[in-house]
Parts: structure tokens; C-alpha cells; sequence
């Protein structure tokens, strides 16, 4: 496995395969409108690019439903291809490589050693720590050792997926292999959080490329994430927002509203509550996102979004009933019987000031003892 | 800061407010209820569907100022009634508070724009301000007034606060400054029942019994 600075230039690789000054530059100059990046950005990007050399990236897959990677490979700009093949090296991902068993081990390893402190680890999974970790085996170590041993060379960590970055699905209550989220496990370590249950494959890319590009960890919000991609709320950048502005809301998934293209809201969408790209960057090049087809957004790129109640209840919705959200019922209930101790506490505090009263108010009784300016 | 503070704040928060609100309530109620009181030994002048009568009428005659008074309290009742009708407003048809007080009873009603709503609310702002300016400025309501006063002033406006800042997506990301909404909501309820807020439950009985007791008498009420 070649080491780092032994790699040739990502320009180097890009001359030997025949893309053109021009073609790379419409290259830059798109990805740096995606990541945000004022116009003439993208001519810096392809300098920086150019000189850049390819990092060595591994790709560990734990705790998972192989969503995240699916999504990556299905990135538009850059291309899965093109990512691999020309800014990245990846080393290893046991989905991806042609190896498999001991020699996929070995060229974890190689790479590793040949770029120790200098490369980037990808981590698609959360990473069950319950029972030794015995839930998440490959080659007979458990992933907490696979990926403890892993991150102690690398220069950072990227988390891509929400199972990764705040644990997801198995970390859902009441999460029965003890999964945790990396930033759990790893504490010296720059880490990058690209959540998502799956994160939208632009992003994923997009993030890499940033980092590439830029050479260190770009800025991150207080959940870690690129702030180039979660730095609005869905329901800020969404196309039916002025619906919400004027109260105009779809109450089922068929009725009027819904078919006038109205704010879902009503029906459970996590827009308001949700930081992530898909209103700006959308899925499938850019086609549509869960909104657009008429579902509310789940919340999937926020922490516990398994546990925040039904997808289908809206944000305001108390949350302390049998069914994770109150029931009319439940609160008549409890209404009822809160009601019914604050009478029995009234009543009682009643009758025990009037049986003060006449104690006081009766001559003989202790309370003369109590008053030592009556015996005077 | 994160959801988890909004899951928090309509959770187990809101329960315990919930639960304390209405044990507080009742037991204030109760506690006026059973109060000793003296029996009215005057001849009845008027019957008691008169006197039930009257007392009903006097909720809408006690609600509205005597004309002598107006030129000295007709300002403080406007303010009064001004900001207590821009809450209401805000409470039951900002789209929210739709979502959030339909869930409790299975219904949903329509809601009024968001722009209307953000206008109403920092009208409401704006007036419980005067408000407070006006008890800290008048000789006599300054003296009258006591930590009661002051907090509940305090509960009633952090809401309205938050809520416009949750609207117009400042102090924070937004379910940091929404889970801090519905906290103040919490914290609302909690207070409720300890401290002068309890009129709301006080007002119109009371007023009702006086124009009971005051018509069973002969005078009108």
C-alpha cells in the first residue's frame, strides 16, 4: 500500500486519465456551488485539487442496513466513480473490494501502516459495546476493537449515517446490544458527523471533497455536522413553507390540502426541528426529496429521531401517553385524577384549619397552653 | 441543545406540569369553597330563579366599567382587556397551539396566518410592557403590588418571548429556542394555581355570587 505523499497528485491522476482542464473545472466549479461556496471558489478548489494528494480512506461498516453506503453509491457529483478512482483512495470497504477474508484484512492493514496519522476513516454503523460487544463481530474482533484499533492512526473520522453519529436505530430504545454512537467511543480524534438515515449521497461526497480540499475538518455545528450542508432546517429552505406562513396545512394524506401541494405539518413533518440539505441539494441529481413526493419529513438527520413519538404526529404534540404521544382520553384521565387529589388535599387543608381554629377558640384546650400571654 | 430538550419540554415536563396544574386548581377552589360562610338572614326580597338571574347578569355588568369610573380606569381596563384578547388569540389559532391543544381534545380547527399571528403577538408583547410600566409608575397599583404581581407578569410574557423568538428563528437553533417555549409553557402551568393567575378560575364565580347575593337583597346587580 503506497503511502501518502508517495501517491501521485489528484492532477497527476486526472492528466493520466484524460480529463480535461475544462472538464475539471466544471467539476470544481458545481461542488463548490454545492458546498455554498462563492462563485469564484471553484477555481480555487481546483487548484487545491490539483496539488492535493489522495488520501487514504477505510470504510468500516458495523451496526448498519448498508443504507448509507447504498446512497453513496448513488452520489451525482461527484460520481461514486470518480470519487473513488480520482479524489480518494479507498483502501478498504469489505462491501465494496474485490478482496475478501484475510487478504481484506491485510490491505486494512498495509493501508493503515502506510499512512499512519494521515488517514481518513469512514464509519457506516453504530457500535454495539453490550456483552463485549459480541453483537457486531468480523474476523473475530468485535467492532469496538476494530474500530478503536482503526481510529488511533487516523487524521479524522467521518461518521456518515445517523447510526453512526448518534447511534440510530439500535441505539433506539431500549437498545439491546448497548449501540453507540463513535463520538461515544472516541474522544481525541477530530470527528464529522454526516447524518442521515441514509445521508443524501451529495452530502456524503461532498463532505469528503470538503475535506480534501480544504485539508482539516470544515466547520461543524454543535452536532458535529458540515454547517455547508446542516445549517438550515428543512422547513426554512422548503418549497411549501409559505403554505405554513399562511396556515394553510393538509389534515390527511388525500384530501384537498394534500392534493394542492399544502404545508404537512398537521401531518407530522419534522421540517421545523430537522437540520440537513434535502430542500436545496434533493435526492436522485436532484429530482425530489421526501416533501416533494408528499410524505413529511421524519427527522431522520437528528439525534434520536426512532424515539421523538409517531412520525405522524406534529412536533407540538405532547408526549407522555401509552402510544408515546397523550390520547384525549389518557389526559381526561389524568386531569380526573389530579383533580381528584387536589380535592381531597383542598378538603383536607380545610378541615385542618377549622379543627385549629377550634382548638383555639376553645376554652380549657391545649392551646391555652399554647399561649403563654393568656395564663399572664 | 437538541430535540431532546423539545421531547423533554412535551414529555415528562408537560406531565408533571399538567398534573400540578390541575391538582393546584381544584385545590384552590376547594379551599374557597368550604371557606365558612354566614348565612344570609335577610328576608329574600327577590326569588331564587331572580337571584340565579341577576347573579349571571352581573358577570357581564361587573365585566364592563361604571361610566363614573371610566375617565379613571377606562385606560388600565383597555390595556387589560387589549392583551388578554391578543393571547387568546395566539393561544387558539397560531397552527401550533392548534396541532398542540387539538391533540388533547381530538379536535382541529383552522388557524389564522402566521403573519397575523407574529402582528397580534408583538402587539400583545407590546402592551403587557405598557402594562408593567403602568404598575411600576401608578402611586397607588405599585404599592398594591407584591412578588405575585410581578411573576406572573413574568411567566405570562417569557411565553409570548419565546414564542416570537422561536418564530422569528433568533436566540438559537430553533428547537433549542421551541423546547424553551414549551418550557415557559410548563413553568406557566406550574404557576397557575400558587399565584394570581388563578383569576381566571375566581373571576366570573365570584362575581356571579355577588350578583346573586345582591339581587336575593333587592339591589341590582
Amino acid at each position: 500500500m503506497p503511502e501518502l505523499d508517495s501517491q501521485p497528485t489528484i492532477g497527476a491522476l486526472l492528466d493520466r486519465n484524460g480529463v480535461s482542464r475544462r472538464a475539471f473545472m466544471k467539476y470544481c466549479t458545481a461542488m463548490a456551488s454545492v458546498l455554498a461556496m462563492p462563485p469564484l471558489a471553484g477555481r480555487a478548489m481546483a487548484e487545491q485539487l490539483r496539488a492535493a494528494h489522495r488520501p487514504s480512506v477505510i470504510y468500516l461498516s458495523f451496526q448498519e442496513c448498508t443504507g448509507c453506503l447504498e446512497s453513496l453509491t448513488r452520489s451525482f457529483a461527484p460520481s461514486i466513480e470518480s470519487l473513488i478512482f480520482n479524489v480518494i483512495s479507498l483502501d478498504y470497504d469489505d462491501t465494496l473490494m474485490a478482496a475478501a477474508g484475510h487478504q481484506a484484512e491485510e490491505a486494512r492493514d498495509q493501508a493503515m501502516k502506510a499512512n499512519y496519522g494521515k488517514y481518513l476513516l469512514v464509519v457506516d454503523g453504530s457500535v454495539p459495546t453490550g456483552e463485549g460487544g459480541v453483537y457486531n463481530c468480523a474476523a473475530g474482533r468485535t467492532a469496538l476493537d476494530i474500530l478503536t484499533d482503526c481510529a488511533r492512526g487516523a487524521a479524522a473520522i467521518v461518521c456518515v449515517g445517523t447510526c453512526s453519529s448518534f447511534g440510530g436505530i439500535p441505539f433506539a430504545n431500549p437498545n439491546p446490544t448497548g449501540a453507540r454512537p463513535v463520538s461515544d467511543i472516541i474522544g481525541d480524534k477530530p470527528i464529522i458527523n454526516v447524518s442521515g438515515c441514509p445521508p443524501i449521497p451529495e452530502v456524503i461526497t461532498g463532505t469528503l471533497l470538503q475535506y480534501v480540499t480544504l485539508g482539516r475538518v470544515p466547520e461543524l455545528d454543535a452536532h458535529r455536522r458540515p454547517t455547508v450542508f446542516f445549517g438550515n432546517t428543512i422547513h426554512d429552505r422548503c418549497y411549501r413553507r409559505p403554505f405554513y406562513d399562511r396556515g394553510q396545512f393538509a389534515k390527511t394524506f388525500d384530501d384537498e390540502g394534500a392534493r394542492s401541494g399544502w404545508c404537512l405539518y398537521e401531518l407530522g413533518c419534522k421540517g421545523p426541528t430537522t437540520y440537513n440539505a434535502c430542500a436545496t441539494v434533493k435526492w436522485n441529481d436532484g429530482v425530489s426529496f421526501p416533501i416533494e413526493t408528499g410524505h413529511p419529513c421524519l427527522g431522520c438527520a437528528e439525534p434520536n429521531f426512532w424515539d421523538a413519538g409517531s412520525f405522524y404526529s406534529p412536533i407540538p404534540t405532547p408526549r407522555w401517553g401509552k402510544a408515546g404521544e397523550v390520547r384525549p382520553a389518557e389526559a381526561a384521565e389524568l386531569a380526573i385524577g389530579a383533580a381528584a387529589a387536589g380535592a381531597v388535599i383542598g378538603a383536607g387543608s380545610v378541615l385542618l384549619a377549622k379543627h385549629r381554629t377550634q382548638r383555639l377558640q376553645t376554652p380549657g384546650q391545649d392551646s391555652q397552653q399554647d399561649s403563654p400571654k393568656k395564663e399572664v | 441543545m437538541t430535540v431532546d430538550l423539545v421531547n423533554f419540554a412535551r414529555g415528562p415536563a408537560l406531565k408533571a406540569a399538567f398534573i400540578i396544574f390541575f391538582i393546584g386548581v381544584v385545590w384552590r377552589l376547594v379551599n374557597v369553597l368550604l371557606l365558612k360562610h354566614t348565612r344570609d338572614l335577610s328576608e329574600p326580597r327577590r326569588g331564587v330563579a331572580a337571584s340565579l338571574l341577576g347573579g349571571l347578569k352581573a358577570i357581564g355588568s361587573r365585566s364592563w366599567p361604571h361610566p363614573e369610573f371610566i375617565p379613571r380606569t377606562g385606560a388600565g381596563e383597555a390595556l387589560g382587556y387589549s392583551y388578554h384578547i391578543g393571547l387568546f388569540i395566539v393561544i387558539l389559532f397560531f397552527a401550533p397551539h392548534v396541532a398542540f391543544f387539538g391533540s388533547f381534545v381530538g379536535l382541529h380547527w383552522p388557524s389564522l396566518p402566521n403573519s397575523v399571528n407574529t402582528i397580534i403577538s408583538v402587539i400583545t408583547f407590546t402592551l403587557l410592557l405598557a402594562v408593567l410600566f403602568r404598575r411600576v409608575t401608578h402611586r397607588v397599583l405599585r404599592r398594591l403590588s407584591n412578588f405575585d404581581d410581578y411573576f406572573s407578569w413574568f411567566v405570562v410574557t417569557l411565553v409570548i418571548v419565546t414564542g416570537l423568538m422561536a418564530t422569528a428563528h433568533v436566540g438559537g437553533p430553533y428547537p433549542t429556542v421551541l423546547g424553551l417555549h414549551i418550557l415557559s409553557f410548563d413553568l406557566l402551568l406550574i404557576w397557575f394555581p400558587l399565584g394570581k393567575l388563578m383569576h381566571a378560575f375566581y373571576l366570573f364565580p365570584t362575581r356571579a355570587i355577588d350578583g346573586y347575593l345582591l339581587t336575593r337583597r333587592g339591589a341590582p346587580s
